[in-house]
């Protein structure tokens, strides 16, 4: 648990998820005053007050950094559905130290497999306490995950469909097919999990020529034109001046990150980062350091600390210091504040390490991710990572560059050196898409994607605020975290949309803090209005079925007058 | 003694006494002098010898200096002149038997598609059948919508076929091993591991913050010793000794020196000691054994004598992705805490396919594998007594490596001369390659060697070819 509904609360009646005009708020931007007197920005009033909004809700115009309104809420847990949902761990809890007394006494029968005999009196492979939380809680609502699908992920899916004879503990498929399932799930941003068209086609015809596999790294003998020709195309696309690929996302930053620092580097941190980043971080030996998710308060005091003292006990200075951030975050819905973090990383002589797994393509006019998006110059990120998984429905990640980074790279990447080459299908299938989204396929399909997606993000998030639900992150995020709060209703929620046709992700803890469970949509550009129509209306009835409707500061439908500013300029 | 006690309290009583009047009686100087000694004690006791914030704390003015003089190393550092930027051979067409590098067509001696797979008409029209119906990515991890059918009947194909009770999938064969050993083994548990043991073994290892030891290649005495020395740190401290979790880590087919790990005496030391072990089968999966089922069949362990093995999909399967299998028990905790499992999206759909395929034919046919047996062997007399290198690992191995044998002193003019060998074999239509390897971070890092792999594809004229050509090569730029 990072945040506890006490702190939250103090920010009071002001934090909502209401808009504000630009240079409304200077304040609350996170910029800190040094920064702002060394680079003479326009001075601010009303510094340096309540930081704990920071975490709450941050409306934040600087009109020299954004060129467009950035607005990112995370309204405050209501105290009283805090304190019914940690009751309802409680509960969980005591029942489920029951339940394990039944199952010890073999009162219950038990479904969890066991260890040979012939290794009974070996170090238990795993203390009992770790798998509490899994046989207990976890176990209850396993039917919400995994669950196998067996069309493309596009806008609809067909799911396979499955039942429990033991209350989750196993599954049977029943062999019957759900069909038709509007997909909320995938990270299908722009549209491209296709099995027919250009993509498609075109990766049918490499897999006939070249075959799936490739049985070699990159520096022996497994260095394919066609990863050639999309790095090449990757780098274009990014406006750098040089790309890699690798086969995995995953093991993009977790294999790259320790190339690039070592010992005596320090690595500061998103509080939020991805799995794969914190692995690569931890791998590279350096120190890390975390800040407050998007915190730049926080970040900058960081870096301040970090340069002033040098390292711990030697004080010797920093070899260099990597800043690590994603472009949007996959369980909050926000966005990175990148123009706030160039200013910093180029003040204080930091690296920027930026990980758009989420945001490439589904960010930004031109679908060039977050840098586009701010309207920034590449070039200021020092290594720019993505995946293909996402907006390319491929897969793998690249990181992009300088020249040099990149040249280093090739012979120093762990994955270079020891992991097989990609795929070349699914080479083919970045190639293509790219190209589609830059227009270089000769149609428009690629920026009328983009230009969907953006449509659809908007058009969704704002019903969803009209109803009432408590949407975390960026308006224009893509991936639309809605709070459920409660253990009982991930279950529910998951369970009751799928009822109605609509495949949706539902997470808890250990990905989200304890009190924070929510339900997570990713929208696409392949959403007809039709589809999130519905998807909105089942939304909203099992919303009010379940209660979920916990917004105190519900958006009236299209009216953005002036009035409701005067009350939150404090 | 009774009374020796109370004359003890008197006496001391009367001591008090005296203290209290001579108190009394002292000059005014002397208790002002005794007054003062005491407080400078006091003082000394409880300040510092030095003041720590005077000297740390700094004005805002030299926080500002310090900021504006500190430079940072370079990102990464600079290209130097003398070592040109690593130039990759680039590959035109599909790496299979016959391979075009930088333009030149090739007899494939490099690439580890040891069944010849790669380019099998039936694993990739059933590649081609899938694509058609899923598309290519899965656009999510498995937990979220990225589960598809594929996946579960290769699971349980590869739990059929290497006849555990479950298997799981990986989306690329670097992470298997590397998420599998982090996800039972924590900090404080011990893992005793080969030298030899590969790069992505070392990376789980690293990766598990758990203690590592050592020993030497395939030294089990040298395994034993270490096994003692931790049973009695264990009796010394039983309560410890009884939640460290002990791994044993190896591989079944070493891919840096082409040896076999002795599994039968491993066995035997893990249930003398009762360690897991976990064995890394990347290069003996679809190679050793009757049934191409690996190190376990070829020694006849039984299957549940290995706790976990892990392989990947890249070399005789010839499609992406590796593999965990083992019983339920263990493999199961891996969908929850295998990190790359979880966090990472899975196989696209036509790559499992392909693998699905891929084991059809090695289950059709289980001949290849003696094929291939009997083509190892082969290569290996062949490349017996060349002058100026030698062969490194067993004859069934399916990649060899050649390594000199007299080094010229340093590892980089070794790895020229070698260089040259594989350059002068490509310019002959042999394609050849350096066994590559991070120097600066391989934890023992193997000598220069070239690797030539095996495939059932090689005809007997390419083998002879490739062998006269590396003869020729090596004496041209071997003599001494």
């Amino acid at each position: 648990m990072t945040e506890s509904p006490a702190t939250k609360a103090a920010n009071g009646e002001v934090a909502a998820g209401l808009h504000a005009k630009n240079g409304l708020r200077p304040d609350r931007n996170g910029f800190s005053k040094s920064l702002l007197c060394c680079h003479e920005w326009p001075p601010k009033t009303n510094h340096g007050q309540r930081q704990d909004e920071e975490e709450v809700h941050t409306v934040s115009h600087n009109g020299s950094l954004y060129k467009r309104p950035f607005v990112e809420s995370f309204e405050e847990t209501p105290m009283l559905v805090a304190v019914l949902t940690y009751m309802g761990y409680g509960i969980l809890t005591i029942f489920g130290y029951l339940r394990d007394f039944l199952r010890h006494w073999k009162i219950e029968k038990c479904y969890i497999a066991r260890e040979r005999e012939e290794q009974k009196d070996f170090v238990p492979l795993y203390q009992d306490f770790e798998n509490f939380y899994t046989r207990n809680l976890y176990m209850r609502i396993r039917d919400n995950w995994n669950r196998p699908i067996c069309s493309v992920p596009g806008a609809k899916m067909d799911l396979m469909e499955r039942v429990s004879p033991d209350y989750n503990w196993t599954f049977e498929l029943t062999g019957r097919v759900v069909k038709d399932v509007i997909n909320l799930g995938s990270y299908n941003y722009l549209g491209f999990a296709e099995n027919t068209g250009l993509c498609a086609d075109a990766a049918a015809k490499v897999t006939m020529t070249y075959g799936v596999g490739v049985a070699s790294t990159r520096q022996e003998i497994g260095n394919l034109d066609r990863h050639e020709e999309m790095e090449k195309l990757t780098a274009r696309f990014l406006g750098v001046e040089s790309a890699m690929a690798f086969g995995m996302g995953f093991a993009t930053n977790s294999m790259n990150i320790p190339a690039l620092t070592g010992k005596g580097c320090l690595i500061l941190s998103d509080e939020l980062n991805h799995a794969s980043l914190v692995l690569g971080a931890r791998l590279s030996g350096s120190t890390i350091r975390v800040f407050k998710h998007n915190n730049m308060q926080s970040l900058e005091k960081l870096l301040r600390e970090a340069i002033v003292h040098g390292q711990p006990r030697t004080h010797r200075p920093w070899k260099k210091i990597l800043i690590v951030v994603e472009g949007i975050y996959s369980m909050e819905g926000s966005i990175v504040r990148l123009p706030e973090i160039v200013a910093l990383k180029k003040h204080y002589r930091a690296y920027l390490y930026l990980d758009e797994a989420h945001s490439i393509g589904a960010l930004g006019q031109r679908g060039r991710g977050v840098v586009d998006y701010f309207g920034l110059d590449p070039c200021d990120v020092d290594v720019m990572m993505g995946t293909f998984t996402k907006s390319f429905s491929a897969a793998g990640g690249y990181i992009a560059g300088k020249r040099e980074l990149i040249q280093y790279l090739r012979s120093h990447s762990h994955s270079a050196v020891y992991a097989t080459s990609m795929s070349p299908p699914v080479v083919e299938q970045i190639i293509t898409s790219m190209k589609c989204i830059m227009g270089e396929d000769g149609t428009t399909i690629g920026s009328d994607r983009v230009r969907q997606l953006a449509e659809n993000t908007v058009y969704f998030r704002t019903r969803l605020q009209e109803m009432g639900f408590i949407i975390y992150g960026n308006d224009d995020s893509p991936v639309v975290p809605m709070m459920l709060y409660m253990p009982a209703k991930i279950g529910a929620f998951g369970r009751e949309m799928l009822k109605r046709n609509i495949g949706v992700v539902v997470v808890g803890f250990p990905a989200t803090p304890i009190i924070e469970s929510r339900a997570r949509f990713c929208i696409s550009a392949a959403h007809s209005k039709n589809m999130l129509d519905r998807a909105l209306s089942a939304i909203s009835e099992v919303g009010d079925l379940l209660q979920l409707k916990y917004s105190r500061h519900r958006k009236q439908p299209r009216s953005f007058d002036d009035d409701i500013y005067d009350d939150i300029d404090d | 003694m009774f009374q020796e006690k109370n004359a003890m309290a008197s006496g001391q009583q009367w001591v008090l006494v005296e203290m209290v009047q001579a108190f009394y009686e002292a000059p005014a100087y002397h208790l002002i002098l005794e007054g003062i000694l005491i407080l400078w004690i006091i003082r000394l006791l409880f300040s510092k010898t030095y003041k720590l914030h005077e000297t740390y704390k700094l004005t805002e003015k030299e926080k500002e200096d310090l900021i504006e003089e500190w430079q940072p190393e370079p990102l990464v550092p600079p290209l130097s002149k003398d070592q040109p930027p690593l130039s990759y051979d680039v590959v035109t067409g599909p790496p299979s038997h016959k391979i075009i590098i930088n333009g030149k067509e090739c007899i494939n001696f490099a690439s580890f598609n040891f069944l010849g797979l790669l380019d099998n008409e039936r694993v990739k029209e059933k590649a081609l059948a899938s694509l058609k119906k899923y598309g290519v990515g899965t656009c999510g991890p498995r937990g979220f919508y990225g589960t598809f059918d594929v996946h579960l009947e290769l699971e349980s194909r590869l739990a059929k076929f290497m006849k555990t009770e479950e298997a799981i999938i990986y989306s690329y064969g670097f992470a298997t091993i590397a998420s599998a050993i982090p996800a039972y083994s924590k900090r404080g548990d011990i893992i005793f591991v080969d030298e030899a043991a590969c790069f992505s073994i070392q990376k789980g290892l690293q990766a598990s913050r758990s203690f590592i030891k050592y020993f030497k290649h395939n030294d089990m005495e040298d395994l034993e010793r270490l096994l003692k020395e931790q049973e009695l740190e264990d009796q010394k401290n039983p309560r410890k000794a009884r939640v460290t979790r002990k791994f044993i880590v190896v591989e079944g087919l070493y891919i840096n020196t082409a040896d076999i790990c002795p599994l039968p005496e491993l066995v035997k030391l893990k249930y003398k000691y009762k360690v897991r072990i976990f064995l890394e089968e990347s290069m003996s999966f679809g190679v050793l054994g009757e049934n191409g089922r690996g190190v376990t069949e070829h020694f006849g362990v039984n299957m549940d004598d290995i706790d976990l093995i892990s392989a990947n999909m890249e070399n005789a399967v010839a499609s992406i992705g590796g593999f965990c299998c083992g019983r339920s028990f263990v493999i199961d905790h891996q969908r929850l805490s295998g990190q790359g499992y979880c966090f990472s999206a899975s196989l696209p759909p036509m790559l499992a396919a392909a693998a699905i395929e891929a084991l059809n034919i090695m289950e059709e046919d289980p001949d290849i594998f003696t094929v291939l047996r009997e083509k190892c062997k082969h290569v290996y007399k062949a490349l017996q007594g060349i002058p100026g290198l030698k062969l490194a690992g067993v004859p069934f191995s399916p990649a060899l490596h050649l390594q000199l044998e007299r080094s010229s002193g340093s590892r980089v003019s070794d790895m020229q001369l070698l260089r040259s060998i594989v350059d002068h074999c490509l310019e002959r239509n042999v394609a050849l390659t350096l066994a590559r390897y991070l120097e600066k971070e391989e934890r023992f890092l193997p000598p220069p060697s070239i690797r030539l792999v095996v495939t059932i594809k090689q005809k007997d004229e390419d083998i002879q070819k490739a062998v006269s050509c590396i003869k020729e090569a090596a004496s041209v730029l071997l003599k001494q």
